[in-house]
């Protein structure tokens, strides 16, 4: 097909160009947050050869679903709905080209570029974003189901640390309370251990009501204090330092079973400081959402007029927006607590008329950046399940530079003695060969930049390792010229027999290569599928600059000196 | 011309039993201190964490564990990197009472205490890999697998090509490389990581192609020298191909050296790996491949091994080889 040379060279010099083409340094339009916070769109120009995570430093994190406070009905579903979510999150936060993917039945595989701050796009992913609104209670369920939950800490053997704490805020405001309440409060339907439980619980109860001092051994009364008068309903207090302490202990069955139906208890997101010492409040809310973010349409992050602080504004859709309406209008006079991912955000704000479509989160004493996180996480949608990362991999962008300038460095040395060994044995064949070998690093990533394959630092080995092995189908030809110019073949007749004879072995050794690579990539991941793809693609290139162009040069030259009787080889 | 080993003519196969003693020397006592120690597997095989950190002032190497065992994160490896200042700490044992396969928790526990011990922003994360046991164990599962299928797909091409004798041997050559570089690897200790297996793939590649070099040349000289002994047979090819190893072995070699001595940390084991793999390579294509082909040959022979095109020698050779390519 390509007898003549000319026809040779067009067809190589149409591959040079093709690589250079792909090479050619171009405009990448890039999504950007800009210094605002509004996405805008960059172009920069550069060479469009993809970077690998190790090489321009980024993030890959993988997935999966976190089932261990709550339990999936369909998994599929959910991973599935999980991944829209997170493309979206992914999409606004402005990364370049991010891969968001699922890789097998129950993981999703998140590759971030080039990110600055690692541990905040870990948030982004991460946040479950579960928007709720729900009324505080306003019955007092927590101060009157307290003395039972410590009876039962008390039954489960768990004491109360030694507290020299004056008597507590609870049993001062609410002392007789609880006589009065444990009739209709006891008799749980639990009918199991109705008989017994409820009368020593009763009885244990007219103890507590004749002492108003501290419960001795009343682990939870001590450390939990109602707000006072005047505070939020349902408010109470605890001490940063034993929120963990009572956080584990409300969780505990037995102890959650003590509280009336119908009412939750939840966390503040953070402490706050009253007098000197840090407290979390504890709130005791109505356990129906009025409303949950699946019915917001729109969120955004500002600066509050007033106080300067950051607010989300949000916009909730038609039918969320009348349940609100109704529901709100049905509380006025009654504080509402917003929750997130199941801690609630700032101290619950009384609710002064009916609300509609529109209100506002006031995010206490955080940066415009995480408001506008949270607005971000929050139009997005909330993740069904929550998702707990099973991989991280992260590369700072400066190792990532060090990297491709080791590489550069180790390819430019090596391809200086792979030339210089060309040149001392093989001479002029070696300087024709050291020009195909030049055409085979053009090709090899001119055809990677055409596949959009992503450079990773083993595939930067791998193209320095395969410069030292292009040379092999070169050598096996000039050796077989040799050899048969020592049969004292002619110098034409030696060439063509070299080629013809040199093939076999060419091809054979380079199809178990490309055999060995397509299993590493096939098993491997990322950077190693980076390796093997710049192993096929170098193979390919080898065998076109090696036998075809190498076999041009040869006619070139051959085409020169028609009276050619002794080979520069 | 410049020719290195032009008119070669040793007796390969004539030596090959002194051969087969220098590959024992290695392969056991190479096994068996493997079998003692165990191969030291990286992060993303045994799950575990990971961070490559670079401090601005002098790491106080037993402060930085003590530090590390106070957030219970005990037993932590903490490893000068490269250049003074640079330390990679391994945590391959998950933190107490947190889910091994949420990686998280350890991650961070690590970076409380470096900022505890070096303080914040005294020090720069370079590089974190935080993954799970069951992650782990998936990537390990897959290599062995990657491995192992590239090895069948590799004989049956070469059956295909040339025929079953000519797969066998090339194969058992590389099996041979495989045990040879694993024993090189635990010897010296390198961390057995992705790149590392991918290393090794290479390797048994580059390998391959050397043995099929020779086994290429056999296919020929059989047709050519019909009547020469096949030990006559082996040693020419060997010694005809000998000029195009040398040189092969010596453009790769460069290349490898320039990435021992250039490339980095993060890519020097995988060039050692490879270096080695060199060596091994053309041992086993010459002193494993050729004499266990030699072998073969003497144990089933058959009319396939004199090339297809040969001319059957005696009526009492097999008419058909296909109940040698069943056995």
């Amino acid at each position: 097909m390509f007898a003549s040379i000319r026809s040779r060279l067009l067809l190589i010099a149409a591959l040079v160009i093709a690589s250079v083409y792909f090479l050619f340094p171009r405009n990448v339009t890039i999504r950007e947050r800009g210094p605002s916070g509004v996405m805008r769109d960059t172009v920069v120009t550069r060479v469009p050869l993809k970077r690998g995570l190790d090489l321009q430093g980024g993030m890959h994190l993988a997935l999966e679903l976190d089932q261990s406070k709550q339990v999936s009905a369909d998994p599929k579903k959910d991973l599935d709905l999980a991944l829209t979510v997170l493309r979206k999150r992914i999409d606004e936060f402005g990364v370049e080209e991010p891969l968001v993917q699922k890789v097998g039945d129950n993981r999703i595989v998140v590759e971030l570029a080039g990110i600055s701050d690692p541990a905040r796009a870990k948030g982004i992913v991460q946040r479950s974003a579960f928007l709720e609104f729900k009324i505080t209670n306003e019955t007092g369920a927590l101060e009157k189901a307290l003395p039972a939950m410590d009876r039962t800490l008390k039954g489960l053997g768990i004491k109360g640390q030694a507290q020299p704490e004056k008597p507590s805020a609870v049993q001062q405001l609410l002392g007789g309370d609880t006589s009065r309440a444990a009739p209709k409060d006891s008799p749980r339907p639990d009918t199991s251990r109705k008989g017994t439980k409820t009368r020593k619980d009763t009885a244990a109860r007219d103890t507590a009501a004749q002492d108003t001092t501290p419960v001795p051994g009343g682990v939870l009364s001590g450390l939990i204090q109602a707000a006072g008068p005047g505070g939020v309903p349902g408010e109470y207090a605890v001490p940063e330092t034993a929120f963990p302490r009572v956080d584990s202990l409300i969780n505990l069955p037995a102890v959650a079973r003590q509280l009336p139906r119908g009412v939750v208890l939840r966390w503040s997101a953070a402490p706050t400081s009253v007098g000197v010492q840090p407290v979390r409040f504890l709130y005791a809310l109505e356990d129906k959402s009025i409303v949950t973010g699946a019915n917001l349409v729109n969120a955004q992050a500002q600066l509050d007029p007033l106080t300067n602080g950051p607010i989300v504004t949000f916009e909730l859709d038609r039918a969320g927006g009348r349940r609100f309406g109704d529901e709100t209008g049905k509380h006025v006079g009654d504080y509402m607590a917003i929750l997130l991912d199941g801690r609630v955000q700032g101290r619950p704000p009384v609710i002064q008329s009916r609300i509609g479509r529109n209100g506002q989160i006031t995010l206490g004493g955080k940066s415009l950046q995480e408001a506008q996180d949270l607005a971000l996480t929050l139009k997005a949608g909330a993740l069904p399940i929550p998702l707990k990362i099973v991989e991280e991999r992260q590369v700072g962008a400066s190792l990532g530079s060090d990297s491709i300038r080791k590489g550069i460095t180790a390819g430019l040395v090596g391809t200086a003695m792979v030339i210089l060994i060309m040149l001392v044995f093989y001479r002029l064949s070696g300087a024709l060969a050291v020009l195909a070998l030049a055409l085979y690093i053009l090709f090899t990533l001119g055809a990677l930049s055409m596949v959009d394959a992503t450079l990773t630092l083993p595939g930067l080995a791998g193209i320095v390792l395969s410069i030292g092995i292009a040379v092999d189908a070169n050598v096996l030809i000039f050796e077989r010229i040799r050899e048969e110019l020592l049969h004292g073949k002619t110098v034409r007749l030696a060439i063509d027999e070299g080629f013809k004879h040199a093939m076999n072995a060419i091809i054979d050794s380079n199809v178990s290569t490309v055999l060995t690579a397509l299993f590493l990539f096939q098993f491997g991941t990322g950077p190693v599928k980076g390796f093997a793809v710049t192993l096929i693609m170098g193979i390919i290139a080898s065998m076109i600059t090696a036998v075809f162009v190498t076999r041009t040069f040869f006619m070139i030259w051959l085409n020169r000196r028609p009276a050619l009787s002794t080979l520069s080889i | 011309m410049l020719r290195l080993f032009g008119h070669a003519n040793y007796d390969f196969i004539g030596v090959r039993r002194y051969a087969y003693i220098i590959t024992a020397a290695i392969l056991l006592p190479g096994l068996l201190f493997l079998l003692i120690t165990g191969l030291n597997y990286s992060i993303e095989f045994t799950g575990g964490t990971l961070l490559q950190i670079q401090s601005k002032k002098a790491v106080d190497v037993a402060s930085l564990r003590t530090g590390l065992d106070r957030e219970g994160v005990p037993g932590a490896e903490i490893q000068n990197f490269g250049s003074q200042n640079e330390y990679v700490i391994r945590a391959r044992l998950a933190k107490p009472g947190t889910d091994a396969n949420d990686t998280q928790a350890t991650a961070n526990a690590v970076r409380h205490a470096l900022d505890r011990v070096l303080g914040a922003g005294n020090y720069t994360v370079a590089r974190t890999e935080a993954v799970g046991p069951k992650v782990g164990g998936e990537l390990r599962q897959k290599a062995f697998l990657a491995i192992f299928l590239s090895f069948f797909a590799v004989l049956a091409y070469l059956a295909y090509r040339f025929e079953w004798r000519f797969g066998l041997a090339a194969v058992i050559a590389t099996a041979h490389d495989i045990l040879a570089t694993i024993a090189f690897i635990g010897i010296m200790r390198l961390e057995v990581s992705l790149t590392v297996v991918a290393a090794v793939l290479s390797m048994v590649g580059y390998s391959l192609n050397d043995t099929i070099i020779i086994f290429d040349r056999v296919r020929e000289n059989l047709h050519k020298h019909k009547q020469e002994r096949f030990a006559q047979i082996l040693n020419r090819s060997i010694n005809e191909t000998l000029p195009r190893s040398v040189l092969t072995h010596g453009t790769t070699m460069a290349s490898l050296i320039a990435l021992t001595i250039f490339g980095g940390e993060v890519i020097r084991p995988f060039a050692l790996v490879m270096l080695f793999g060199v060596f091994t390579g053309t041992f086993s294509s010459i002193y494993i491949a050729s004499p266990v082909l030699m072998a073969i040959e003497q144990r089933w022979p058959g009319p396939a091994a004199r090339g297809h095109l040969a001319p059957k020698k005696a009526p009492a050779a097999p008419p058909s080889r296909k109940p040698q390519t069943v056995g």
